[in-house]
C-alpha cells in the first residue's frame, strides 16, 4: 500500500498487484486537499457547451459563465454560439431579492438578439439556495419564444461532475422525440460522448460514412439542436466518454427502444473495434458493412503504422502517469501507450466509478498505482517515485509535471490537436514524442541531478 | 452604475471577487489561498490563473457538498486548514468566501475564532480572512480587500520606526514587481512589497516540487510595515471602503500616498515623486537615464503612432494607466471600458489625460464585450489594448490587439511581461511601435525594408 499523504484518503490509492484490489470512490473530495475536480456546474457546462445553435445562459454571479468562456476546444461546422459566455450576472439586489426577474428579461433579450434554436440555463450554486424558480421562468419564456427553453439543475455543490453531467443529459433528452425522424436510414447511429475537440468527431464521421452509416446528430461535438430532436431516429447509439452521456443513452433505450453500445475512438485497437462494434449490430440488415469496415481500417493502418514505428524506436521503455477527468478514456490511453512501447505506472482519474476502477486494475501492469480524486501533492509524490517521463492530463497537471522535469501532454478538452481516430493516434504519438525527447529536459535540475547520479554509478562500475 | 443597456452580460469584462484575493493571498509567503465554498470555484479559479502563469496554483476549498450548505460550512472550513496546516505546511491561510458561503450565512471570523480556540494546543498559522461575494465587486475588490485584510489583520502593533516604504503595487506582472522592487532597492530603503508575487507566480526550474512556491511578503515585513517612512498605492480607482494604505494611516499613523499604476512618464513621474517625498532622497540616476531614453524614444517613434485610435478595457486601474500612457504619446483613447462599476473611473480617466486631450476621453464602465463591440463598430478603432479576451473581436475587426495585464491566455510569457515605470513602459512604447509597423508592412504590398 502506497502512504498515504492524506490519511482519509488511504483508500483511494491502491498499487495493483498489492493485496485484493479495493478503491473508495465516487466520495466528496477531502476539504483542503486541492482536488484536481470541478463541479457540477461543469459536468453540465462541457457536456452541452458544444451544441453550437443553442444559447447556454449561466444564471449566477459572474465567474461561473467567465471561466467557461470558449474553454473548449469543441469545434462547429456552422454557427458558433456556443463560443460566447452569457450570464445573468447575479448582483447583491437579485440575491436579496430574488433573480427570477433578470433571468426572464435576459432570456428574453438574448433570444431576440441571437434567435437561437433552443436554450439552456444552467442553475448555479446560489440560485439553489436563494430558491429562484428556474423551471417556471424557463416555462414562461419557452410560451413566448416558441423555442425550448430547457432548464439545467447544475448547483455547483450539489456533487461533482457526475451529477452535472446527468443533469445534462436529462436537458437534452427533453429534446428528443420532437422532431421528423421520416427519413432516416435504417442503418444509423447517434454519436454519444464525442465533443470534436479540435474537429475530431469529423474524423469520426467520415469512417462511419465510408462504412455506409449515417450519422442522425452528434452529442454534442458540432451539435445541432434539430439533429438532438430527431435523435430518436437513429437505430444504435454509440457511447464514448460513457460518464458523460450514458445517461441519456440509458433513457432513449427505456423510452424509445434505442439499443447503446461502448466506444471509444482512442488508439488504434479501440478505434477498429468501435467500428466493428457499430459494424457487427448492423450486419443482418447490411452484410456488406464488415467487409466496408475492415477496408476502412485497413486503409488507416497502411497510412499509420509505418509512421508510428519511427516514434516507438524513441520512445520504448518510458513510464507514463496518466490524470484524466474521466476514467474511461484511460484505458485507450493505456492501449495506446502499448503502441508507443511506453509503460504505465500512474493512472487516476476525478470522478471514476467502481466498475471502472476494477476494469483498470485489470488491465494494468502489475505495481500500476491507481488513484482517484487526486490532488497536487499526491500527484508530484508519485511522479517523483515512479520516475515518471511522460505525463497525460490537464491544464491544472501540467505545471506538476513541468516543474518535476517531466514531459506533458495536452488530453483535456482544451487541447488543440486531434488525437481520436486513427490519424489521431498519429498525431496523439508526434505530441508525447515532442515533448518526451525534447533536448530541454537536460538543463531541468531534477533531470541533471538524475543524469549526474547515473554518470557516477556508471563510473563506479 | 453600469453604463450598459442591457439585462443579460455577453462576454464579461471582468472576473469574480474571490479569485483576486486568492490571487492577492498567493504573494504572501508561506501562505496559501483557501476559498470557503464549493470545489468548482477553486477548480475554475486555479485553471484561469495557470493559464497565464503556467506555475502551480494552489487554492484549497473547503469543498462543501449539499449538507454543508443546508447546516453549514464550518466543520468542512475547520477540517480544510487543518489540512493545508499539516500537509502544505502552511504559516498563513489566507480564507476568502464565495457566492455560495456568504448567502448561506457562514459567519466566518466566528467560525475562526472557534477553530483558535478549539485548536489552541496546535501551532496554528495565521489566518486572515476576506469576505468576498462574487455577486459584488470584481475581482479587483477581491484583490484589494485581501490586501487590505492583511495588512488590517496581521499588522498590530506599532513596529520601531525605519526608513521603510510600504509599496502596494496592485495587480500586475511578477516583471513590473522585480522592476518595483529594485527601484525601492535603489532608493536604499527597506521595502515592504504587499502582495508579491514576482517570486511566487514566476518560479525557476528547481530540484524538486515546492508545495508551497517559495517568494512572497514575508509575516515580518508586513508586520514592519507600521513603522514605515509611508506608504505608496498604486491605482486611481476606488475599490474597498478603506485601503490597506487609509487603514495604516488611521491606526499607525503612517503617511499613505496614492498614486496611479506608473504606466507613462507623468504617472510614472508621480510615482517617483512619491517616493521621494517618502525618504527626502533624489530619483538615482540610473531612473532618470531611462526615464531620458524613454523621452528619447518617444521623440524617435511619436510619428508611427500619431492619432492611432485605440480602444482600451479591463481592470479600472489598468485602463486608467494605459490610457495615460497612450493619451501622452499622442494615441487617441477612443473608448475606455470597463467590466466593473467605479465610483471614480470617469473623474480619473479625467484627470490622467488633462492637458494631453481636448476632452475627457469617452468612458464606460460596468460594460461587457458585447457593448464595447457595439460602440466599437461606429468607432473605427486602429488598435485594441487589453488582456487576451479581446482578441476574437480584433480578429472579426482585423485590427492589432496590444496585449498587457491579465490574462494573457494566447501569448506566451505574461508573467514577464513589463508595463510599469518608465524600464516598463519604455518595453511598452516599442511593442506599441512595433504593432504598428507589423500592420503597416502586411498591408502594404511594396515590402518596405526599412520603416
Amino acid at each position: 500500500m502506497e502512504q498515504a499523504i492524506f490519511e482519509e484518503r488511504r483508500d483511494q490509492i491502491h498499487r495493483t498487484g498489492e493485496g485484493p484490489f479495493e478503491l473508495a470512490c465516487n466520495r466528496d473530495s477531502l476539504a483542503g486537499a486541492v482536488s484536481q475536480r470541478a463541479c457540477v456546474f461543469c459536468g453540465s457546462r462541457v457536456v452541452l457547451y458544444p451544441i453550437a445553435d443553442a444559447l447556454h445562459l449561466v444564471h449566477g454571479p459572474i465567474g461561473c459563465a467567465v471561466y467557461t468562456w470558449d474553454i473548449r476546444g469543441a469545434l462547429s461546422s456552422g454557427p458558433e454560439l456556443h463560443r460566447l459566455s452569457f450570464s445573468t450576472d447575479l448582483q447583491e439586489k437579485d440575491v436579496i431579492f430574488g433573480g427570477e426577474k433578470k433571468l426572464k428579461a435576459a432570456l428574453l433579450e438574448l433570444i431576440e438578439r441571437h434567435k437561437p434554436k433552443a436554450a439552456f440555463v444552467y442553475a448555479t450554486c446560489i440560485v439553489g439556495i436563494i430558491g429562484d424558480d428556474v423551471a417556471a421562468v424557463c416555462r414562461d419564456v419557452a410560451e413566448k419564444t416558441g423555442i425550448p427553453v430547457i432548464p439545467v439543475q447544475s448547483e455547483g455543490f450539489k456533487g461533482n461532475k457526475r451529477e452535472g453531467y446527468t443533469a445534462a443529459c436529462k436537458a437534452m433528452f427533453t429534446l428528443t422525440g420532437t422532431g421528423d425522424i421520416s427519413d432516416i436510414s435504417p442503418i444509423s447511429i447517434n454519436i454519444l460522448g464525442d465533443f470534436n475537440l479540435a474537429g475530431e468527431i469529423w474524423i469520426i464521421r467520415d469512417y462511419f460514412k465510408r462504412m455506409g452509416v449515417e450519422t442522425v446528430a452528434n452529442i454534442t461535438g458540432d451539435g445541432r439542436v434539430d439533429d438532438i430532436r430527431r435523435a430518436h431516429g437513429a437505430a444504435l447509439n454509440v457511447v464514448q466518454c460513457s460518464g458523460a452521456t450514458m445517461e441519456l443513452a440509458k433513457m432513449m433505450q427505456d423510452k424509445y427502444g434505442i439499443p447503446f453500445i461502448r466506444a471509444s475512438y482512442l488508439g488504434i485497437e479501440d478505434m477498429a473495434d468501435s467500428l466493428y462494434a457499430v459494424a457487427e449490430h448492423f450486419k443482418d440488415r447490411d452484410p456488406g458493412i464488415m467487409e466496408r469496415a475492415q477496408q476502412v481500417v485497413r486503409e488507416e493502418l497502411s497510412v499509420l503504422l509505418p509512421q508510428l514505428g519511427q516514434y516507438r524506436k524513441d520512445l520504448e521503455g518510458k513510464k507514463v502517469a496518466i490524470y484524466v477527468g474521466g476514467a474511461f478514456k484511460a484505458f485507450s490511453l493505456i492501449k495506446a501507450f502499448r503502441h508507443l512501447g511506453m509503460k504505465v505506472v500512474l493512472v487516476g482519474s476525478q470522478t471514476g466509478t467502481k466498475e471502472d476502477y476494477e476494469e483498470l486494475a485489470a488491465i494494468c501492469d502489475p505495481g500500476t498505482v491507481i488513484v482517484d480524486d487526486s490532488n497536487p501533492l499526491e500527484l508530484s509524490k508519485f511522479v517523483k517515485e515512479l520516475d515518471v517521463d511522460l505525463f497525460v492530463g490537464g491544464v491544472k497537471e501540467r505545471p506538476i509535471a513541468h516543474k518535476l522535469g517531466v514531459g506533458f501532454c495536452d488530453h483535456n478538452h482544451e487541447r488543440k490537436e486531434a488525437l481520436e481516430g486513427f490519424v489521431g493516434m498519429l498525431n496523439f504519438a508526434r505530441e508525447v514524442h515532442a515533448s518526451a525527447t525534447s533536448p530541454i529536459w537536460r538543463f531541468v535540475p531534477r533531470r541533471e541531478a538524475m543524469a549526474k547520479a547515473e554518470a557516477a554509478k556508471k563510473e563506479a562500475i | 452604475m453600469s453604463d450598459s443597456p442591457y439585462v443579460s452580460t455577453t462576454n464579461a469584462c471582468k472576473l469574480c471577487t474571490p479569485l483576486g484575493a486568492a490571487l492577492a493571498f498567493r504573494g504572501v509567503e508561506g501562505a496559501i489561498p483557501f476559498l470557503h465554498g464549493s470545489q468548482g470555484c477553486a477548480t475554475y479559479m486555479r485553471r484561469y490563473i495557470i493559464s497565464h502563469f503556467r506555475e502551480p496554483m494552489d487554492i484549497a476549498s473547503s469543498a462543501l457538498g449539499e449538507k454543508q450548505a443546508v447546516f453549514g460550512g464550518g466543520p468542512n472550513l475547520k477540517k480544510g486548514i487543518l489540512n493545508v496546516m499539516s500537509k502544505y505546511g502552511a504559516s498563513v491561510v489566507g480564507v476568502a468566501t464565495t457566492c455560495l458561503t456568504e448567502t448561506i450565512g457562514d459567519d466566518v471570523p466566528r467560525l475562526l475564532a472557534e477553530f483558535r480556540k478549539e485548536f489552541s494546543d496546535l501551532p496554528l498559522p495565521e489566518i486572515v480572512h476576506v469576505s468576498t461575494p462574487s455577486y459584488s465587486g470584481t475581482h479587483m475588490e477581491g484583490w484589494h480587500a485581501a490586501v487590505a485584510a492583511l495588512a488590517g489583520q496581521l499588522v498590530q502593533v506599532k513596529a520601531a520606526p525605519e526608513r521603510r516604504v510600504n509599496l502596494m503595487p496592485g495587480l500586475v506582472s511578477p516583471a513590473d514587481l522585480r522592476h518595483l522592487k529594485d527601484i525601492l532597492a535603489d532608493f536604499g530603503v527597506a521595502a515592504t512589497v504587499l502582495p508579491d508575487i514576482s517570486d511566487s507566480m514566476d518560479r525557476p526550474a528547481l530540484l524538486d516540487y515546492e508545495k508551497l512556491p517559495a517568494g512572497g511578503t514575508t509575516l515580518a515585513d508586513i508586520r514592519a510595515m507600521s513603522g514605515a517612512l509611508g506608504s505608496i498605492e498604486c491605482g486611481r480607482a476606488d475599490h474597498v471602503a478603506e485601503s490597506a494604505g487609509a487603514n495604516l494611516e488611521r491606526r499607525f499613523g503612517v503617511k499613505n500616498l496614492r498614486v496611479g499604476i506608473p504606466v507613462g512618464i507623468r504617472e510614472s513621474d508621480a510615482f517617483f515623486a512619491a517616493l521621494e517625498e517618502l525618504t527626502g532622497l533624489p530619483t538615482p540616476k540610473k531612473y532618470q537615464d531611462e526615464r531620458g531614453r524613454l523621452v528619447d524614444a518617444y521623440v524617435d517613434g511619436h510619428k508611427y503612432v500619431a492619432g492611432k485610435r485605440a480602444i482600451v478595457y479591463g481592470e479600472e486601474d489598468l485602463v486608467i494607466a494605459m490610457t495615460a500612457f497612450l493619451a501622452e504619446i499622442g494615441v487617441k483613447p477612443i473608448l475606455c471600458a470597463t467590466g466593473a462599476t467605479c465610483k471614480n473611473f470617469k473623474a480619473q480617466l479625467a484627470a490622467v489625460t488633462e492637458g494631453l486631450l481636448p476632452e475627457p476621453p469617452e468612458a464606460r464602465e460596468g460594460v461587457d464585450f458585447h457593448d464595447i463591440a457595439e460602440q466599437a463598430a461606429d468607432l473605427a478603432p486602429d488598435l485594441l489594448v487589453g488582456h487576451s479576451k479581446g482578441y476574437t473581436y480584433a480578429k472579426a475587426w482585423n485590427v492589432p490587439l496590444m496585449r498587457v495585464g491579465f490574462p494573457i491566455h494566447d501569448r506566451f510569457g505574461g508573467q514577464r511581461m513589463r508595463h510599469v515605470a518608465y524600464g516598463g513602459t519604455q518595453e511598452l512604447f516599442d511593442r506599441l511601435v512595433n504593432v504598428v509597423l507589423e500592420r503597416k508592412q502586411e498591408d502594404s504590398a511594396v515590402g518596405y525594408g526599412y520603416l
